[in-house]
């Protein structure tokens, strides 16, 4: 069990890092970076803070520790997987809406030239 | 050609994704059966020469950067004849399936009754058209489930022989659904109270390329279609008894 909680602790001082390293240089906007902060924060404090965990764990009414560390960072997945689902839709919208301005300015472009061509 | 400020000024689209074979032939015929009416192909980054066959046979072409489907596809033909102050617009396959000479009957019909959507219909009469087996099972499937929705019977749900007048423009350059269409376009219409009329249209079979929907689609298709249609009337019932009830508190 502490063997575990040790590593989950490094996993999560990693996580933080790479974090906090690709916001700075800008690889992942903050707004995207939240949910993955929280999570790690979470895992980090849990798996530091035995009696939190067991307190936890007691409240939830789950049978072991390590299942008590793995349900925030599990439910925090679903909610990251969904919330990129959510920018996806919307960027893929975007995406649309653009690609049909482009097709229909060149389409306004190509008339144009070819009335220019024809005036000349 | 017609001016797209006329009063019943008219504007053919034809979606095409790698339509090199029929696509000339679509156009001619659409250029015989309604001389002086521009045709738009709306290009779906096709990969072969669609769209040097479209403009060699008199065409305009509107070339979509990306794949975008058959929904982003019309709706970027919307988008276009809205800006151009089209009063009425035609789509027309890319596969030759639509006959040319029905466009005419499409047209008085969208005209004469001033409905929203008219939808040429391979079984508002028996007129000898075919279709396959699972086609034909999914059709009956969705006349079944759309009756209660439309409030009337549709014959012909997954047609994509239809044409819009400006208001359905309106809506449809502002939202369509990108993948199959037809079946929410009319839920979309709907919504809104718009009206819809079918008339009898002859199809042919598919000469070249291939159908977008294929056998391992199909279940994807209904499934599809369906949370579509349930979207949208769950939409439909929020504005309709947001509406109840505010002329409930009014009176």
């Amino acid at each position: 069990m502490d063997r575990l909680l040790n590593v989950v602790t490094g996993v999560s001082v990693i996580l933080l890092v790479m974090i906090l390293i690709s916001v700075r240089r800008a690889h992942i906007r903050v707004e995207y970076s939240v949910t993955w902060l929280l999570a790690a924060a979470a895992m980090l404090i849990l798996s530091l803070a035995h009696p939190l965990l067991e307190g936890f764990r007691n409240l939830l009414g789950l049978p072991d520790s390590p299942l008590t560390l793995f349900l925030p960072a599990g439910g925090a997945v679903l909610i990251m997987l969904f919330r990129f689902s959510v920018i996806i839709s919307h960027l893929r919208d975007d995406n649309i809406a653009l690609a049909q301005r482009v097709a229909i300015l060149e389409y306004h472009l190509q008339h144009l030239r070819d009335h220019e061509n024809q005036e000349a | 050609m017609t001016s797209p400020n006329a009063p019943h000024s008219l504007l053919v689209i034809v979606p095409a994704l790698n339509e090199e074979g029929a696509i000339g032939g679509v156009v001619r015929d659409i250029h015989q059966h309604v001389p002086g009416v521009p045709v738009v192909v709306i290009d779906d980054c096709s990969s072969d020469s669609t769209i040097a066959r479209a403009r060699e046979a008199g065409a305009d072409v509107l070339p979509v950067p990306h794949h975008l489907g058959v929904g982003g596809c019309v709706q970027a033909g919307y988008k276009l004849a809205w800006e151009l102050g089209y009063q009425y617009v035609i789509r027309v396959d890319g596969d030759g399936q639509h006959d040319a000479r029905d466009i005419p009957r499409i047209f008085e019909t969208l005209k004469s009754t001033g409905c929203e959507m008219v939808i040429g219909s391979r079984f508002a009469e028996d007129n000898g058209s075919r279709t396959g087996t699972v086609r034909s099972l999914g059709i009956r499937f969705f006349r079944f489930v759309l009756r209660p929705v439309l409030g009337k019977p549709v014959h012909d749900p997954t047609s994509g022989f239809v044409g819009v007048n400006r208001r359905a423009l309106e809506v449809f350059r502002q939202s369509f659904p990108l993948e199959y269409p037809e079946i929410e376009a009319l839920v979309v219409l709907q919504r809104r109270r718009f009206r819809f009329e079918e008339v009898p249209c002859r199809m042919h079979p598919r000469t070249t390329g291939r159908s977008s929907i294929t056998a391992l689609k199909s279940l994807y298709y209904v499934v599809h279609v369906l949370l579509g249609v349930f979207v949208n009337v769950l939409k439909f019932d929020r504005r309709f008894h947001r509406g109840q009830r505010g002329r409930g508190a009014g009176g």
